[in-house]
């Protein structure tokens, strides 16, 4: 394909107003599917989790799952959305292979919520009440696979094989209202509020929330019109961006594109388009066209679902704290400055740090422990932090030994490494390891006297007011010790032996 | 006169997609441009302020409980595919991307 | 043999459970003549005896072994191909599911195991129930047997036929706007609508979800009332099915008495579009029941006018999108056009020549009622027409216990005489459409024969949903006046069809 021509990103906007529209899918963590009881489990052998429901066969019909509606109400409430009384299903009628019925059950004009915002703040602290059009339920395809040609792409291909074991895995829909006034923020924006998205049904447990999975994916709509215009411009939708990186470069490409189109005197083709990470660009897919007439009607397999007040306040009762709301608490909490904070966030470790502070550390002991030496270890490792076979309780109690003096920063990272090779609580690798600190006063001037024996001129330098002639003698009493010495005591008492 | 056009018949065949012939187009234009005429009497039934109806019979939703019921095996589920291969259902290429 | 195939359900059973007869015996009677003459009447797609008898035999042991716990345990039954079997093929009359073996039962047909009713076979109907008079199945119209050159009504002719023919003792059918009611009255038998979502479709090959619902084919009011309650009850698989219990049919039928009954006669339903004959059997019906002392009250349904274009809005609507499974991919037939094609070409060659033209049509009307820009003016307008039929029926129930309607607006007409006209083959479900509508049970009971053809009429008593029991109640007092007047059931009057 040819290469399309951009304009620079500070022109176009500069020129052009944007507006963005955002659609992200959530695939909730149920343990059965949205219409049947076949497991909601990535990962099986194809075709596997299927009964005649998800297979569409026949006579077969669905039910709804009662958890599946409970997540989704829980994220309307999260979302600050209105919770339907009546919240009915409708099928969304197209033939392709992935659906099994050839519709989607999913929802209309009467979803399970509706109306409501989230404030994202960007990285300069600029908020943004981002509208909420509606969160609906919906049902997952299943996984095609392209078989034969060059890239395993649908061109050029052989043909297909479906794998049912993803239809009928619940879907949320979050369709925001259209975005205005983000100007050259637009790309940060859409990335931040689907972070904030993935936070949230993260935070909430309703989602295992992992883009690289698809668990959350999105479609960005991108239209442009003339600063001062009232008219909205063509939009296109780009599908499935499923990475925050992807999502912030697809807006902004988008904005590129268009601007050149739109000051050139071309037009923009209402489309769905395709994100490539690899290349940087989107491409063209099929334009919308009368073939996109869905026939949506009420489905009539199912009666509506009618959440009582009782059930919505229980759930709402059960809501965790907002991600945006939580991170401002624990940051003024902790008095971390910014930049260690978004050390934090960036490596995902609130969680973990929180628990350990909770287990008696000092936050900046708890940072430093899991944005360095745990880090570290499980880079090196090339594992997650998070994956790392120790709790937060344990490095909570390695932390305190270090704070009562029992234990040297060193040894105490050598319990850690007996901890992740499975030696058992923190406890136990000091004794089978035999690292608890030489607190024996008698011990430790008995080596003094004998390192000082050696090394005669020691002292003298010390009297003459040369400190730094202390570290020979420390170093030689600590690995006479075999470095379980508290080395400031180890000064300490030279330093007191040569007054 | 009937607003079922052939062209109407061709456009609606293809979203419902099922080949047709000139031959049927033309016919099933004639048949439907009929029937049509006769069910369009419903619109003169009707004012604005009437509920529609959806479900006969107005009834409370039965959820599932969120438990796993046993699936098919992954023969039971091939066992009446036209074609299968890798456990897989197997179908022709795809002609548009989506 | 010919008092065991020509006795009731309720006869067959009361055998069984005494041991005078046993379920092998009575099925292996049915099987001798099914075999004989299903050639004649095309009432049967498939069967087999082996599986049949083998089902018999364990209904027996278990009799033998103290275990037997439905009241028709062993009396065998006919199932419409319209109902998944994973011991015999389902076909729904169509060329697109030719072969397929369901791969789980349907719960209704889980139900009949459950009873220990040996299923006969698969039955033949309009290709997805689409039709009144079996024409349209794939397999060819199946016979009445009144009259082998007449239609034995559909979409269910194959359970009707069945019935009439002495071919089973009890059916099982489906109706979406009279597939039940309409064959029956056709065959002389009684064919009953329970309340919608009394009986699970959980297995029933969808041909309008919000109209379908499940129901006995049968040669008395006992029978059909005794079958109800082995198939009704709520199923988790199917969320439109009531959640609690309607109470024993067979209880209402055992109760049957005329004595205050309130008996509604629609006047869009008494007088114009009714053969004489059909219309001269209805009034009898009316007056026997006013001799015998019920209020006769004329009550006014004006929406009903609308009831047929509703229909035929909604029911193809609902198909278009039921039918779009059928794609030749998980299951089916499949055709694979010439040269390179794609899976698009694939599907619609497949659906081209897998679906009859009546299929075909009413995919295409209904596609047409749901697309943007006319779902409104259709699809949303025939919603509401549902809306005024149901407000129509409630103001009619408060004058009227049940409403009595001529079942039919003619007899049996000839194979060939409407297939071509599917205006008029639209309007034979006149009477039967509002009860589909509107959820609410209908029965067919047979009142005579018309003077002018000498074939069955039939009646049919509508009650207010989830008062089946009414229904029932109302059936059996209209069956008893007819049969003190001929000593027998109509049905016995069916011609020999061994000698026709």
């Amino acid at each position: 394909m040819a290469k399309e021509q951009l304009m620079s990103y500070e022109d176009a906007i500069e020129r052009f107003e944007v507006v963005i529209g955002l659609e992200v899918h959530v695939e909730l963590n149920t343990v059965s599917k949205m219409f049947c009881g076949c497991a909601n489990n990535f990962g099986s052998e194809p075709n596997t989790n299927v009964c005649p429901t998800c297979l569409g066969l026949p006579g077969s019909l669905p039910a709804v799952n009662r958890k599946a509606v409970e997540s989704s109400i829980a994220i309307g409430l999260a979302l600050d959305c209105q919770i339907a009384s009546n919240g009915r299903f409708a099928r969304k009628n197209y033939f392709y292979p992935d659906l099994a019925k050839n519709f989607q059950t999913s929802q209309f004009d009467e979803p399970i919520a509706f109306e409501g915002e989230i404030s994202i703040e960007l990285e300069t602290g600029e908020v943004f009440m981002v509208p909420i059009e509606r969160a609906h339920m919906e049902e997952d395809a299943g996984k095609l696979t392209h078989v034969g040609g060059a890239t395993g792409r649908i061109q050029g291909a052989e043909y297909s094989l479906v794998d049912y074991n993803r239809a009928g895995v619940p879907l949320v829909e979050i369709v925001t209202k259209p975005i205005y006034g983000a100007l050259d923020k637009a790309p940060e924006l859409a990335a931040t509020y689907v972070r904030a998205i993935r936070d949230i049904v993260k935070s909430m447990n309703v989602s295992d929330a992992k883009m690289e999975r698809g668990n959350v994916r999105c479609d960005a709509n991108v239209s442009l019109r003339e600063k001062g215009a009232e008219k909205l411009g063509t939009r296109t939708e780009t599908k499935n961006v499923n990475s925050l990186k992807s999502i912030e470069n697809t807006v902004r490409y988008e904005i590129r594109r268009q601007a050149f189109i739109l000051a050139s005197g071309g037009k923009i083709i209402q489309e769905t388009r395709h994100w490539h990470e690899d290349r940087g660009h989107t491409s063209a897919g099929r334009p919308k066209s009368d073939a996109d007439d869905y026939r949506y009607f009420p489905e009539p397999d199912l009666v509506p679902v009618q959440p009582s007040q009782e059930w919505i306040e229980e759930i709402r009762q059960t809501l965790s704290e907002k991600p945006a709301l939580r991170r401002k608490r624990l940051q003024a909490a902790w008095g971390f400055a910014d930049l260690e904070f978004r050390d934090v966030l960036n490596s995902d470790l609130l969680d973990e740090i929180e628990a350990t502070v909770s287990a008696g550390a000092s936050p900046q002991s708890a940072r430093k422990w899991w944005t360095g030496e745990l880090a570290r270890l499980a880079n090196a490792q090339q594992v997650a932090v998070q994956d790392l076979p120790i709790t937060p309780e344990q490095v909570a109690s390695i932390q305190s030994l270090i704070d009562s003096g029992e234990l040297t920063d060193r040894i105490a990272r050598d319990v850690v490494a007996g901890v992740l090779a499975g030696e058992g609580e923190p406890a136990e690798v000091i004794e089978s390891r035999g690292l608890k600190i030489v607190t024996d006063e008698g011990a430790l001037i008995a080596a003094i006297d004998k390192a000082l024996a050696s090394q005669p001129d020691v002292m003298e330098k010390i009297r003459d007011g040369k400190l730094q002639a202390a570290g020979a003698v420390i170093g030689a009493v600590m690995q006479e010790m075999r470095g379980q010495a508290d080395a400031a005591r180890v000064r300490e008492l030279i330093l007191e032996r040569a007054k | 006169m009937s607003e079922i056009t052939p062209d109407l018949v061709r456009h609606l065949a293809s979203l419902a997609r099922i080949l047709v012939t000139d031959q049927e187009v033309e016919q099933l234009a004639g048949e439907l441009g009929v029937i049509v005429d006769s069910v369009a009497t419903v619109t003169k039934a009707v004012s604005g302020d009437v509920a529609a109806t959806s479900h006969p019979i107005p009834m409370a939703n039965v959820y599932r409980e969120d438990v796993i019921l046993p699936s098919l095996t992954q023969l039971q589920a091939l066992s009446s595919a036209p074609d299968s291969t890798d456990g897989r259902f197997k179908v022709n290429a795809i002609l548009d991307e989506d | 043999m010919t008092e065991i195939t020509s006795s009731s359900a309720a006869v067959l059973a009361g055998l069984i459970s005494s041991k005078q007869v046993s379920s092998v015996e009575i099925t292996t009677a049915f099987l001798d003549r099914l075999e004989k003459l299903n050639p004649k009447t095309n009432s049967y797609l498939y069967f087999n005896r082996e599986n049949s008898l083998a089902q018999a035999k364990k209904a027996d042991q278990q009799l033998a072994d103290g275990t037997a716990v439905s009241p028709l345990h062993g009396v065998p039954i006919a199932v419409k191909d319209n109902l998944t079997t994973t011991d015999a093929p389902t076909t729904a009359g169509s060329k697109i599911l030719e072969g397929w073996v369901p791969q789980y039962d349907a719960t209704v047909v889980r139900k009949l195991r459950e009873a220990s009713m040996p299923i006969l076979g698969k039955t033949n109907l309009d290709e997805f129930a689409m039709g009144s008079s079996t024409e349209f199945s794939a397999y060819g119209p199946s016979k009445n047997p009144w009259d082998l050159t007449r239609i034995p009504g559909g979409s269910g002719g194959g359970s009707s036929s069945a019935i009439a023919g002495h071919l089973a003792p009890l059916a099982i059918g489906s109706d979406t706007g009279g597939s039940i009611r309409f064959p029956a009255a056709m065959t002389g038998s009684v064919g009953a609508k329970p309340t919608y979502g009394a009986v699970s479709r959980y297995g029933l090959i969808a041909l309008a979800s919000s109209l379908d619902q499940i129901g006995p084919v049968t040669n008395s009011v006992m029978d059909a009332a005794m079958l109800q309650d082995v198939i009704a009850g709520h199923d988790p698989h199917d969320s439109t099915s009531l959640p609690d219990s309607l109470g024993s049919m067979v209880q209402s039928v055992k109760e049957a008495d005329v004595k205050g009954l309130r008996v509604g006669v629609i006047r869009q339903l008494s007088s114009d579009g009714f053969q004489p004959g059909v219309k001269a059997c209805f009034d009898d019906t009316i007056e026997k029941l006013a001799a015998a002392g019920a209020e006769i009250i004329e009550v006014d349904c004006p929406s009903f006018e609308y009831a047929v274009a509703a229909y035929y809005l909604i029911l193809p609507a609902e198909a278009s999108s039921n039918l779009a499974k059928f794609d030749s991919v998980r299951f089916g037939l499949r055709v694979t056009p010439e040269g390179n094609p794609t899976i698009e070409d694939v599907m619609a060659a497949t659906r081209e020549q897998g679906f009859g033209p009546e299929v075909k049509r009413r995919i295409i009307l209904g596609t047409y009622a749901l697309s943007s820009g006319y779902y409104d003016a259709y699809y949303g307008s025939a919603q509401k027409v549902r809306t005024l039929i149901q407000q129509d029926l409630a103001k009619a129930f408060t004058q009227a216990d049940v409403l009595l309607t001529p079942t039919a607006p003619t007899t049996a007409f000839k194979i060939g005489e409407k297939v071509d006209d599917p205006l008029a083959m639209y309007l034979n479900d006149v009477a039967t459409i509002p009860a589909n509508l509107a959820g609410i049970p209908g029965i067919s009971v047979p009142n005579g024969l018309a003077s002018e053809d000498g074939l069955p009429s039939g009646v049919q008593i509508l009650a207010p949903a989830m008062q089946d029991g009414q229904m029932y109640r109302v059936a059996s007092i209209v069956e008893k006046l007819y049969t003190d007047q001929w000593g027998a059931s109509l049905i016995a009057r069916v011609p020999d069809l061994e000698a026709l």
